[in-house]
């Protein structure tokens, strides 16, 4: 054409130490797949990245509203990150509702690349546009790319002989193509991935591989784009790497504690929404023996596990908030027989059914003290994808090594999120086997060998635990009131007492058995210390970050085991001068830390559906400094 | 492989614990612990692997009583329970035992699943038609118009009936007995035991505190002859003292009570508890409305279908068999991998 400049060969890429993209379109449109696929993409470059999906909780929603619409934000560069980012750099939006309801994350002065022919009127209305913002001058300030990429995917799969509804589903694909396109992303791993998926509907294999170039070769041909970008690969301790969810750690961690405590592994589980990956992921383990039960509901989840648990499995049941208001008097007996059993709790928006696919943290009273009676149990919370799946094993070996049931806390967050993990050599995972009774360990008056089932192991308190099928050993156990040592029902008061206060003190004694708080950051003499609990570690760590870059000194813990808490924990609370807690709830660690060690923590909140970002902790930690200043 | 091992030989007392049998003096649950007791030496199988599970309510202590493995657990979940033990060890006998309220009441859902899974456990369950353990309100199965104390003008909600229920959920072995005939209970509880699958067996019992003679009408000595069907697999089905009633299936009425002489003995509904189709099992369960009238007691069904635990092996099995045992390395690289060096 002669109205533009030629180009003097291909510009090399600029560099970039990270960038936000985040791809928003219809929940029909594909774009958690999109997402997924370009952060695979980065991950095997080896970017560091963390991901943050957003969908709504129907299915389909009405198409084209901003009721329907579904994201995904992935965060890539070339050093270590800990968050899906503050602001996106780049919006890809598929059509208006998108891009109406993306446009006020944007970092300003961020790209937008939209399908234009999403854009006209009856999508604007759906949309709530009275005009269209790619011609009002609305977008000013922002780099806009209008990609007509409906109309060239389905001239690029033209020739496939797709039906054109079909075909107009691999628009993502183009999308995906564009977006590779410009951040220099490998093609290759797309492809193949391609090919694997759909290899059984060669139609459909063909015309997403035909999209997914067209847009590639957009990018490279269509001289619409100022330039294109590199993020380099981050530098990384040397290993193998594979990019993971919260949800698909839990499961291989599931796995991983099955072995390392020489148990059978069983799941009782309702499907839940964000915790029913786990069941789907472990339902294919067949081959580790994994026996899953997709329960008739979450009572007979965790049911079906006190069952196996009393059968010698290493049992688990999986739920989000409102299963584990239905399990909790389950939980209760699984407290009074002092079984082994992990309940997993994905922790979503609540109350009542509240936001299914939104993330939240506000269970963690409910894991505290939600059952009737003194009902102590242990609480772990995983902080990131991987750490989830060494938050399993941990959750495990107190459950077995203490004959306790033990609540593992996660969230929509880390479920759904996903990050970059140096795989563990699995010959370096812990032995936590604990054997059981075979023989009797009490003797009568009249001389005779009994098994009592509550006889304890004096370190630990845990109980001695015979398994059915065990000759000699026959007991029975139950949810009324255990005289101590023998098991037998017992109403007397002296003995309730006693063991009200032998379960809560077994309990307690586990922080004996974990480690120490580490502190982090500014160790001596920091003026701020920042508590954190569960997937606000990311976030944490990176305001952390940006305020030590400001001068401040500043401090972290955060905490794995919140109940029972480690032995420091007082101590380091009354070290620094402030202490912030930030969570995703009204501040129900901050109410614990408080009543536990009178100590002034400000709580920081945000029950938003979204996990905090970076700079709004920086902004509150700076506004705890100065306005105590 | 050796020649499988027979336990050794034991009696009642070796299947007792050494626990204080609590129930009311006179309570049914006596006769029908005694009937489990003497069967188990029966059996063939030892104590050790044997589990009684159990919810909440009067039937629900009668784990404490067997001296086998056992769990007293909470109100109505036994069935769930019972579900994964039996899934996780097949090896056990793995029983339920429960009462209506506990089944049929806030256990319902578990019960029917359990029934529908077909998982390997011999569910007993205690119909004395009232809530005793919670001292006398009326029970899903107390009869329409039932004066309780929860319900001073008479219950309003319709009873279940539990043989239907357990039938319309498909269960592969349903049966019927009452505490008033210890060798029919042994039999009954026998064949239940035998069945692979999960077996429903209600079991007519007296509370003589709360709802006393509720079914005298039926297992009184001298009324059985003419108030209880018995069904005998093979058998025409009659009853009476001279056996002059019995059962026949028209197309127009259903099954229902004749008097022999009037249709001929050829006439009669040969029992057959084979049928895949559970209907007219169904159509047995209701020949009677409730106590007052003649019932059927028995095994009203015993069909061979798939069970669920050994199913859940089999998966297992063939997966290990095509791809070999899982390799926990291999899991965590089954992903996209790279290296970094």
């Amino acid at each position: 054409m002669s109205d533009t400049v030629e180009r003097l060969g291909a510009p090399s890429p600029e560099r970039l130490d990270r960038v936000i993209i985040r791809f928003a379109g219809d929940s029909g449109d594909g774009m958690q797949l999109t997402g997924d696929r370009f952060t695979s993409a980065s991950a095997v470059f080896g970017n560091d990245l963390a991901t943050l999906p957003e969908f709504p909780a129907e299915i389909r929603a009405p198409a084209g509203t901003l009721a329907g619409v579904s994201a995904f934000q992935v965060h890539i560069s070339d050093h270590e990150i800990t968050t899906p980012g503050d602001a996106p750099d780049v919006l890809v939006a598929m059509n208006p509702a998108a891009l109406r309801n993306e446009l006020p994350r944007l970092a300003p002065g961020g790209t937008i690349i939209v399908n234009v022919d999403a854009f006209e009127e009856r999508n604007l209305a759906k949309a709530g546009y009275a005009t269209d913002p790619l011609r009002d001058g609305s977008l000013e300030g922002h780099t806009v790319y209008e990609v007509p990429m409906t109309s060239l995917t389905l001239g690029a799969v033209e020739h496939l002989g797709v039906k054109p509804r079909d075909a107009e589903r691999s628009k993502n694909f183009f999308a995906l193509g564009l977006v590779c396109w410009m951040y220099t992303r490998p093609v290759e791993p797309t492809l193949e991935w391609i090919e694997q998926r759909f290899a059984n509907r060669p139609q459909v294999r063909d015309a997403n591989v035909a999209a997914f170039k067209a847009g590639h070769a957009f990018g490279e041909t269509a001289e619409l784009f100022d330039s294109r970008y590199e993020v380099v690969p981050a530098a990384q301790p040397p290993g193998t790497y594979t990019n993971i969810t919260g949800n698909t750690a839990l499961a291989w961690g599931l796995v991983a504690a099955s072995q390392c405590a020489k148990l059978p592994l069983f799941l009782g589980s309702y499907p839940i929404t964000p915790a029913s990956d786990i069941l789907h992921e472990l339902s294919k383990q067949k081959r580790f023996g994994v026996r899953t039960l997709q329960a008739e509901d979450e009572i007979a989840g965790i049911g079906s596990a006190i069952g196996a648990a009393y059968g010698g499995h290493l049992a688990v049941t999986t739920t989000s908030g409102p299963g584990m208001a239905l399990k909790a008097e389950a939980m209760g007996l699984a407290v009074s027989l002092e079984l082994p059993l992990i309940i997993i709790d994905i922790q979503r928006g609540g109350p009542s059914t509240g936001l299914p696919t939104k993330t939240e943290a506000a269970d963690l009273l409910m894991a505290c003290y939600g059952r009737h009676g003194e009902s102590p149990m242990p609480i772990v919370a995983a902080s990131s994808p991987s750490d989830c799946f060494f938050t399993a094993i941990e959750a495990a070996r107190i459950a077995v090594k203490y004959r306790t049931p033990v609540i593992l806390l996660s969230d929509g967050y880390l479920a759904n999120g996903s990050e970059p993990w140096r795989l563990p050599d699995v010959e370096d995972l812990p032995d936590i086997s604990v054997p059981f009774a075979t023989a009797p360990n009490h003797v009568l008056p009249d001389g005779t060998d009994a098994f009592w089932p509550y006889q304890r192991d004096p370190d630990t308190l845990a109980r001695d635990m015979a398994l059915p099928g065990t000759p000699g050993l026959m007991h029975r156990i139950g949810g009324l009131e255990k005289a101590d040592g023998s098991g037998n029902v017992s109403y007397d008061a002296e003995n309730h007492e006693r063991m009200v206060h032998l379960r809560a003190a077994k309990v307690a004694g586990i922080a004996d058995d974990i480690p120490d708080v580490e502190v982090e950051g500014d160790v001596d003499g920091a003026e701020l210390l920042l508590v954190g609990w569960g997937s606000t570690w990311g976030a944490i760590d990176g305001a952390m970050g940006r305020l030590r870059a400001r001068g401040r000194r500043v401090a972290k813990i955060h905490l794995r085991h919140l109940n029972p808490f480690p032995r420091n924990l007082g101590d380091v609370l009354r070290r620094y001068p402030h202490v912030m807690c930030p969570e995703m709830n009204l501040g129900q660690l901050s109410r614990l830390l408080r009543a536990e060690y009178l100590v002034d923590v400000r709580s920081v909140t945000k029950v938003r559906g979204v996990p905090f970002t970076a700079g709004e902790l920086e902004a509150a930690a700076l506004d705890v400094l100065g306005g105590l200043r | 492989m050796s020649a499988v091992e027979l336990p050794p030989p034991t009696t009642r007392k070796d299947w007792s614990s050494d626990q204080e049998v609590r129930w009311c003096p006179g309570c049914g649950d006596y006769s029908i612990l005694a009937a489990v007791q003497l069967l188990m030496p029966e059996l063939g199988i030892r104590r050790e692997d044997t589990v009684f599970v159990s919810g909440i309510g009067c039937a629900a202590r009668f784990p404490y009583y067997m001296n086998t493995y056992g769990m007293h657990s909470i109100h109505g979940r036994a069935p769930a329970i019972a579900t994964g033990l039996a899934m996780a060890r097949p090896d056990l006998h793995v029983f339920v035992v429960t009462g209506d309220g506990d089944a049929l009441s806030i256990g319902g859902n578990h019960l029917i699943h359990a029934l529908r899974r077909n998982v390997n456990i011999t569910i007993l369950m205690f119909n004395n038609q009232i809530y005793g353990l919670t001292k006398g309100q009326y029970s899903p199965t107390s009869e329409l118009g039932k004066v309780t104390k929860s319900t001073p003008f008479g219950s309003l909600d319709h009873p279940f009936n539990p043989i239907s229920v357990a039938l319309g959920a498909e269960a592969s072995f349903v049966a019927r007995t009452h505490d008033m005939d210890r060798a029919h209970m042994m039999e009954t509880i026998r064949r239940a035991h035998e069945h692979r699958g999960a077996a429903f067996v209600e079991v007519y019992q007296n509370c003589n505190v709360f709802n006393d003679g509720a079914f005298e009408s039926l297992t009184g000595k001298a009324v059985r002859a003419d108030m209880l069907i018995p069904l005998r697999h093979g058998e025409p089905i009659r009853f009476g003292t001279d056996g002059d009633k019995g059962v026949v299936l028209d197309a127009q009425h259903g099954a229902r009570i004749v008097d022999v002489a009037e249709v001929g003995e050829d006439a009669l509904l040969v029992h057959d508890e084979t049928r895949t189709d559970p209907g007219v099992a169904f159509m047995l369960s209701r020949l009677s409305r409730g106590p007052s009238e003649p019932t059927p007691i028995g095994v009203f069904r015993a069909v061979e279908r798939l069970e669920y635990g050994s199913e859940v092996g089999r998966q297992i099995e063939e997966e290990r068999e095509a791809k070999g045992p899982g390799d926990l390395a291999a899991l965590l690289r089954s992903g996209a991998t790279w290296e970094v060096t």
